[in-house]
């Protein structure tokens, strides 16, 4: 690995997460020595062991925030970084650990741990945006190895990110994917949903499961209506947009729309 | 006219391989009817069926032996002439500055369709005056198109969402071919009446098997055609339509559109005339080499009408107004012509179920109904 000065350093942080999303940096094998030509791999634990000290020209950041450690931790990792990118539902939109945020988190820790009272947790799993200012969210659970490369290279060359914001579709359709609920009846939140991904689950007659968040001009609401008419009962519904991105408003907010009328138990929700 | 079997067929196909086509047919794939090469009549969906509604569509067993025996295909000839996906040029840099290579200088081997209908066939008309008639003429589109050979197909079974008879088409393929098929299957066997629509097209039929077409066999012909026309799914009412598609650009019925509209795209993507593209720059990590491609985009994504300033379509309701007036009115000043061959692709496989006829014809009731004073905004594009 070349460490010339000339070449921005990038430290990579994990906070509340799988290690996903850094494993799929590591899975860029073809491009992985580029990248390390590209860029100084200064910090990266899960990578290696040399590590160089801060501060960092790019912080890559994993994981969401569900400790008051990692309050304060993100505080740090913001002062000692040029420019912070989030990489993964956890990162952007506090990832499958805020459905916390929807129950009762003391309960859990009773179920869960033998010692609950060692636990020191937050109520809520929340994105680092919540905390710290973010120059990049890229989306995914986990994220696109070809994306994150897209993203890496970007800032290291002073670019803007080539990442779309379009749906799920618009890779489905360029792919030449059959649309799994129109031909074979399967719901799929893929008219919802930011592409990215490369359609993965469609391409294997699979519905989309939303991982990559909102897309831009998203109608959950119109999509929900779609969702009921193949079947789709509201705790289905309320499942299928909390999954991977809880906390993003769209999607919370249909959500709670389903939950509202299930708590009613009324046969209709609400227009 | 000549008729030939299920054996000529499949000599037509080896004929035209011979004569270097690829050749591309219909052929069932992940429960639908697609157009991808084939090597011979085993490749195609023998005795598949198909039945469309809006956001529905299912393959079904017709119990029979016809092999053309579907409606419309999941897309037209536009995937394949016109890719989702297109390398234009990319550059390479050099000590003293950069060297532009094309794309690919091989040109592509010349494609055969086997199975076209009437409206691939006119949808294909329209992309060639879009695309290749106008003063920046697609070069590449250009290159693809130049050497097709069509064996258009007379549909047999118009599906629940085709309404290419409202917009001037027909079962029966009516130009744009080099040779045309009508399949034929009753008590005198299974058989392929042929037309011939070009020079080319007896060339290489000169080389398939086929006999003399009795009369019998012509009528029989005539008669599938008959009850295909009087069995389209929807009607579109095309009466001042061009005139009633501006009229209606303050509709409240926009409104009621954009909350079913997922701005999925799907409806652009699936669409045979739709041709709008994005092109993309990117560079890779050595900064030594950058490439340009173009991609299908569609007027529902938001960054599409993105321009200095900000995005000109906000909002749902405004791309909705946009695609459909486009389609049925703003073609006819840009192109003379239709922008919609009423294929219905864009009825079945929207995933809200949002039907171009329907909307259409609410469009046009919302004019009498007095809903809106409609035509004194007429005018105003926003």
């Amino acid at each position: 690995m070349t460490t010339t000065t000339t070449t921005p350093t990038v430290a990579v942080w994990k906070f509340a997460s799988c290690d996903g999303c850094q494993l799929n940096l590591l899975n860029a094998e073809d491009e992985l020595l580029d990248v390390a030509e590209a860029v100084t791999i200064a910090y990266f634990p899960e990578a290696t062991r040399a590590m160089l000290p801060g501060p960092y020209d790019v912080s890559i950041v994993e994981g969401s925030i569900t400790t008051p450690e990692e309050v304060e931790r993100i505080k740090h990792v913001r002062e000692i970084s040029g420019a912070l990118i989030t990489i993964g539902a956890c990162a952007t939109h506090g990832g499958i650990q805020a459905l916390r945020n929807y129950a009762d988190v003391e309960e859990y820790t009773r179920y869960v741990y033998a010692h609950p009272e060692y636990i020191e947790t937050l109520e809520t799993s929340t994105p680092i945006s919540e905390h710290v200012k973010v120059d990049f969210e890229l989306r995914g659970c986990p994220v696109d190895k070809y994306q994150l490369v897209e993203v890496i290279s970007a800032f290291a060359q002073g670019r803007r990110p080539r990442i779309p914001t379009y749906s799920v579709c618009v890779e489905c359709k360029r792919a030449g994917n059959i649309c799994v609920p129109v031909a074979h009846g399967t719901p799929c939140l893929g008219p919802v949903t930011q592409a990215g991904c490369g359609a993965i689950c469609p391409s294997f007659n699979r519905g989309c499961y939303a991982c990559f968040g909102p897309q831009d001009s998203q109608n959950c609401h119109g999509m929900a209506d779609r969702l009921a008419a193949l079947g789709m009962t509201s705790e289905e519904m309320i499942r299928a947009y909390r999954t991977f991105n809880a906390t993003c408003e769209p999607f919370q907010a249909e959500s709670l729309r389903h939950e509202r009328a299930r708590k009613a138990g009324a046969e209709e929700v609400e227009a | 006219m000549r008729t030939m079997g299920l054996a000529g067929l499949d000599e037509l196909v080896a004929a035209l391989g011979r004569a270097g086509y690829e050749v591309y047919g219909p052929r069932a794939r992940d429960g639908a009817i697609v157009l991808a090469p084939i090597a011979g009549v085993a490749d195609l969906p023998h005795g598949v069926g198909d039945t469309q509604d809006a956001a529905f569509y299912r393959l079904r067993d017709r119990g029979d032996a016809k092999v053309f025996g579907y409606s419309t295909a999941v897309q037209g000839l536009k995937p394949v002439l016109f890719p989702a996906h297109e390398l234009l040029w990319k550059a390479r840099k050099t000590p003293i500055g950069f060297d532009v290579e094309d794309a690919d200088a091989t040109p592509p081997k010349p494609r055969a369709f086997l199975g076209a209908r009437d409206c691939d066939l006119r949808a294909l008309a329209v992309h060639d005056t879009v695309l290749a008639s106008r003063e920046f003429a697609d070069k590449a589109y250009g290159q693809r198109r130049e050497g097709v050979f069509v064996v258009a197909v007379t549909c047999s079974d118009p599906c629940g969402t085709c309404f290419c008879v409202s917009q001037g088409g027909s079962p029966k393929p009516q130009e744009g071919y080099d040779l045309a098929l009508t399949e034929l299957l009753d008590g005198d066997g299974h058989r392929f009446l042929v037309e011939v629509g070009s020079e080319r097209g007896a060339e290489i039929l000169a080389e398939v098997t086929t006999t003399d077409a009795p009369p019998t066999d012509t009528a029989a012909a005539d008669a599938v055609v008959a009850e295909a026309t009087a069995s389209m799914g929807r009607t579109l009412d095309t009466s001042d339509l061009h005139d009633v598609m501006y009229a209606a650009a303050d509709s409240p019925h926009w409104d009621e559109v954009a909350a079913r509209c997922l701005a999925c795209t799907n409806c652009t993507l699936v669409c045979p005339t739709c041709f709008c593209t994005s092109v993309e720059d990117t560079t890779d990590l050595t900064k030594s080499m950058t490439e340009r491609h173009r991609v299908w985009d569609s007027c529902f994504g938001s960054r599409f009408s993105y321009i200095h300033g900000g995005v000109v379509r906000e909002s749902g309701k405004s791309r909705y107004r946009q695609w459909i007036t486009h389609k049925l009115a703003g073609y006819q000043d840009q192109f003379g012509l239709s922008g919609c061959v009423g294929c219905g692709r864009c009825i079945t496989w929207c995933p809200a179920a949002i039907d171009i006829t329907a909307e259409a014809a609410a469009l046009r009731a919302g004019l009498t109904t007095g809903a809106t004073d409609a035509l004194e905004t007429a005018g105003e594009t926003r």
